[in-house]
């Protein structure tokens, strides 16, 4: 049913000749900026040349399918302790640090909130793995969950590991099972503690309207109080191991009606079969593809190109490698009207400047705290519908003017030339021509609090 | 000055249509409009729905005790209990700094206020009452950006505020607004005071289609809030204010600055904060716990508000909100879960308080929609545009633009 509302669209974007639609694509180092503002973090030096050399195409697929992180880099991962934590050995050391004495928990928590800002901000700078680390960036707001909120201070960190950065080219279905099941995701949204007669509706609700189908998705409160119902049970045993546990005995085993079909009493697969719903619902196939291809392509993505990566969801059963791929090789991608397009998000905009500066990451606390200024804490999002990555969400006179500060105070001691080498073609003549003129101090700082380097 | 002249020929280099200066801004005037009416506007928006019930709360209705076993608030006199309104209602004791307001008649609430649109989406819910359009997704600007068109006077960037990192739903729009970060960053100095780094940067940006004129607002505002921040009153103000001692962090803090601005600088004329953290789905508590924790300082921070304004209070009008209510019944788990009809909150002095206005149904089961939550009976859009109407003196006209297709309703005399 839900099927034939995409039908306009598609018939639309067919029967359009294609050159009305598109301008030539873009290529040579402008594809090389492009690909490199959208599938990685920004160039760092040498980055532009080498996507020219292989091909924007190749870059992509290398992209996907990459290889393992470098040896110094592992290494240096490997040195952050609580980052080696499972859920439940972060949990029983937050829970042993509340009866001691005072402060400890809090040093505790300040570690692990240190630690996993750290390996996430080394990955992205320095990670060659690059659309990784984007994707990370993409499905952990998508799945968001607040670290500020009472144990999930220590659990965000073996949530990202565990239920975010394995899934993030595989199946939607395994990432979505991988968050419902994760302690991280229970405590958040509350679902550990509802049971039959305590219903409790907050993920559920937040399950359809954000990870799922979508506000407009096509169901009701009575579905979200139903969902609830199915999904009672769903906890985990705090004390033993922070492990996922289907508690039959809080379990409502009444019959259920949802989403228009009835649901026999089934235990924990009645959870089960409903992620499975959703994870290949219509609704579900297009509002994640318009989801990505905002985050990839422009603010208001092509209808056309949304419709097909949500056909090529339906059809490799929620395959997000397959649904990239429609995407980035897709005409709409490399559209000259899109380059630059994107206002960087706080996250993009920090990260690209230590990427096109070739800082070494040898401080993280500089960088979190422009980020919470920013008004984008790390891990700091309070709401489950995560950091949204738009120009009106983004672009505003206060933010801008922290923005060319914190480029002036990361760029005292670099070297401009470098800088503006690494970063090509995104440097328009004018700013080029400005940067020239001015005092040579200056310089760097200039090129990274530029109205070119906002954009992306 | 001669800053303030080399904005000017920046914007004009800018091939900008963007007139800069005390006086040049008459040229986005409204047509017809008159001098500025000195009257203010501050809305406190509270993101994630706050239980209004557990704020202004039925305490002598049996059914809200029935409802809520857990998590009622007792009864005026009662340990922990409720500070009594008018007998019926009672307020959240955390809110106590609150109280004179309300016996001076400064405090009024509008019960069961709140969108007519169904949705118990907190995305969805605050985006219409930002854009005051239910059910309307592709309005583009927010209500407050559209009042500032409205009204008579200059359209500076600093006529509109927000406080926080990131500019509000609620003012995005065509005429200039600006924010201000939170606490002391706000009125701090930066690079771009130094002439060397400005004159660079202004090259950098003049002409840029895309960002120059933000840049130019944050520039503008960025002079004028410093000069307000640092003129001698302000700085000797806040510090006899705060008796050496200095304010809580987080909303009292920026309450603080918000209102000694304000004085400093009377083109500020509506200002808006958002505070998170309402979202109560377990453990709530009752007089004390999670909610009580968030109100205290929202308390605290409204008096502050309120007391430093001084005799602007007279000529402000505070407005609380939320973006839908939280189901009369507790869950299973001491909290509860996404509701409708709330309680709106008008704070001002010359606010006709000391009432619960709103029309009241009572909490029995046949009593409440879909036998969850409060219903709605008076639209939100109703008690702003009774603000805006009253306390700006929008005439029909602008009133129409501000907020169209606005409901009618019986007449509301809060204002």
């Amino acid at each position: 049913m839900r099927r034939y509302a995409f039908a306009p669209l598609l018939v639309a974007a067919l029967t359009l000749p294609q050159a009305v639609l598109w301008a030539a694509p873009l290529a040579g180092e402008q594809a090389a900026v492009h690909v490199l503002n959208r599938a990685a973090f920004g160039p760092r030096p040498g980055d532009i040349d080498r996507v020219r050399q292989i091909g924007v195409q190749a870059y992509i697929e290398e992209q996907m399918n990459p290889a393992p992180l470098p040896l110094a880099l592992s290494q240096r991962l490997d040195k952050l302790e609580t980052l080696q934590l499972s859920a439940g050995e972060a949990l029983a050391r937050f829970q042993e640090a509340r009866q001691e004495k005072n402060g400890e928990r809090r040093e505790l928590v300040k570690q692990m909130a240190s630690e996993a800002a750290e390996a996430r901000l080394l990955r992205a700078i320095e990670s060659p793995r690059q659309l990784e680390e984007v994707m990370v960036d993409f499905w952990y707001n998508h799945f968001n969950v607040f670290a500020g909120k009472g144990q999930d201070h220590v659990l965000v960190a073996s949530y990202e590991r565990d239920a975010i950065r394995p899934y993030v080219f595989g199946s939607f279905r395994q990432m979505l099972g991988a968050t419902a099941h994760h302690p991280a995701m229970l405590f958040y949204l509350d679902n550990w503690v509802s049971k039959a007669g305590g219903l409790n509706e907050n993920y559920a609700r937040e399950l359809m309207e954000l990870h799922t189908l979508g506000v407009d998705g096509g169901y009701t409160q009575k579905d979200v109080t139903e969902l609830a119902r199915m999904l009672t049970g769903w906890t985990y045993a705090p004390r033993r191991g922070a492990q996922f546990v289907f508690d039959p005995r809080r379990h409502d085993n009444g019959a259920k009606t949802w989403l228009g079909k009835p649901v026999a009493a089934r235990g924990v697969n009645e959870g089960e079969y409903a992620l499975d719903v959703l994870a290949v619902h219509p609704s579900t196939a297009r509002n994640i593809s318009r989801e990505l291809a905002q985050y990839f392509v422009a603010d208001q993505p092509p209808p056309a190109l949304v419709e097909r990566m949500a056909q090529t969801w339906i059809s490799s059963n929620g395959d997000i490698r397959s649904v990239l791929r429609t995407m980035f090789s897709s005409q709409e991608f490399l559209d000259p009207q899109y380059a630059g397009a994107k206002y960087k998000t706080p996250y993009q905009f920090v990260v690209s400047a230590s990427r096109a500066s070739a800082m070494p990451m040898t401080e993280v606390k500089p960088l979190v705290g422009i980020l919470a200024r920013l008004g984008m804490p790390l891990y700091g999002c309070q709401t489950p519908d995560g950091y949204k990555n738009t120009e009106a969400a983004w672009l505003n006179p206060d933010g801008l003017s922290r923005r060319i500060s914190y480029a002036l105070s990361i760029s005292s001691g670099a070297d401009a030339a470098a800088v503006q080498d690494a970063l090509g073609a995104s440097v328009s003549k004018r700013t080029a021509a400005i940067v020239a003129d001015s005092n040579e101090r200056l310089r760097a700082g200039m090129l990274l609090g530029s109205p070119d380097f906002m954009q992306r | 000055m001669q800053r303030r002249q080399f904005l000017n020929a920046l914007a004009a280099s800018a091939g900008l249509i963007l007139p800069l200066g005390p006086h040049a801004w008459a040229a986005t005037m409204a047509p017809g409009s008159a001098a500025p009416t000195g009257k203010k506007l501050i809305v406190v928006m509270l993101r994630g729905a706050v239980d209004g019930l557990n704020v202004v709360a039925p305490v002598a209705d049996p059914e809200y005790a029935r409802l809520r076993p857990n998590i009622a608030l007792a009864k005026p006199g009662a340990d922990d209990g409720a500070l009594n309104l008018d007998g019926y209602f009672g307020l959240h004791p955390a809110l106590a700094p609150l109280l004179p307001l309300w016996q001076q008649k400064k405090l009024a609430f509008v019960h069961a206020s709140g969108s007519p649109d169904a949705s118990r989406s907190h995305f969805d819910a605050q985006d219409y009452m930002e854009s005051a359009t239910p059910g309307v997704k592709s309005t583009q600007d927010g209500w407050m950006n559209r009042l500032l068109g409205a009204l008579p006077g200059e359209a500076t960037p600093t006529r509109a505020l927000s406080i926080g990192p990131v500019m509000p739903r609620i003012l995005s729009g065509a005429l200039p607004a600006t924010n201000l970060a939170n606490g002391a960053a706000g009125t701090r100095a930066t690079p771009l005071d130094r002439p060397q780094i400005a004159k660079a940067f202004d090259a950098l940006y003049a002409g840029n289609e895309r960002f120059a004129k933000v840049y130019l607002d944050g520039r503008q505002a960025h002079e004028e809030v410093m000069a307000a921040a640092n003129s001698g009153s302000m700085m000797a103000e806040m510090q006899a204010a705060d008796n050496g001692a200095p304010l809580p962090n987080g909303f009292p803090d920026d309450a603080a600055r918000l209102a000694t601005l304000m004085r400093n600088k009377p083109n500020i004329q509506l200002a808006f904060i958002a505070l998170g953290g309402w979202d109560t789905h377990a453990n709530q508590g009752a007089a004390t716990g999670q909610l009580a924790n968030r109100l205290q300082p929202l308390g605290v921070g409204l008096a502050t508000l309120a007391q430093r304004l001084g005799p602007l209070f007279d000529d402000t009008v505070i407005v609380v909100m939320s973006e839908f209510g939280r189901t009369a019944r507790e869950n299973g788990n001491g909290g509860t879960d996404h509701g409708h009809g709330n309680a709106m909150w008008l704070l001002g002095g010359k606010v006709q308080g000391g009432k619960v206005a709103g029309e009241w149904k009572g909490l029995a089961d046949a009593q409440l929609n879909e036998g969850r939550d409060l219903p709605v009976t008076t639209d939100f859009r109703r008690v702003l545009a009774h603000v805006a109407e009253r306390h700006l003196q929008l005439n029909a006209g602008a009133l129409a633009r501000t907020f169209p297709n606005l409901p009618s309703g019986p007449t509301l005399n809060l204002v």
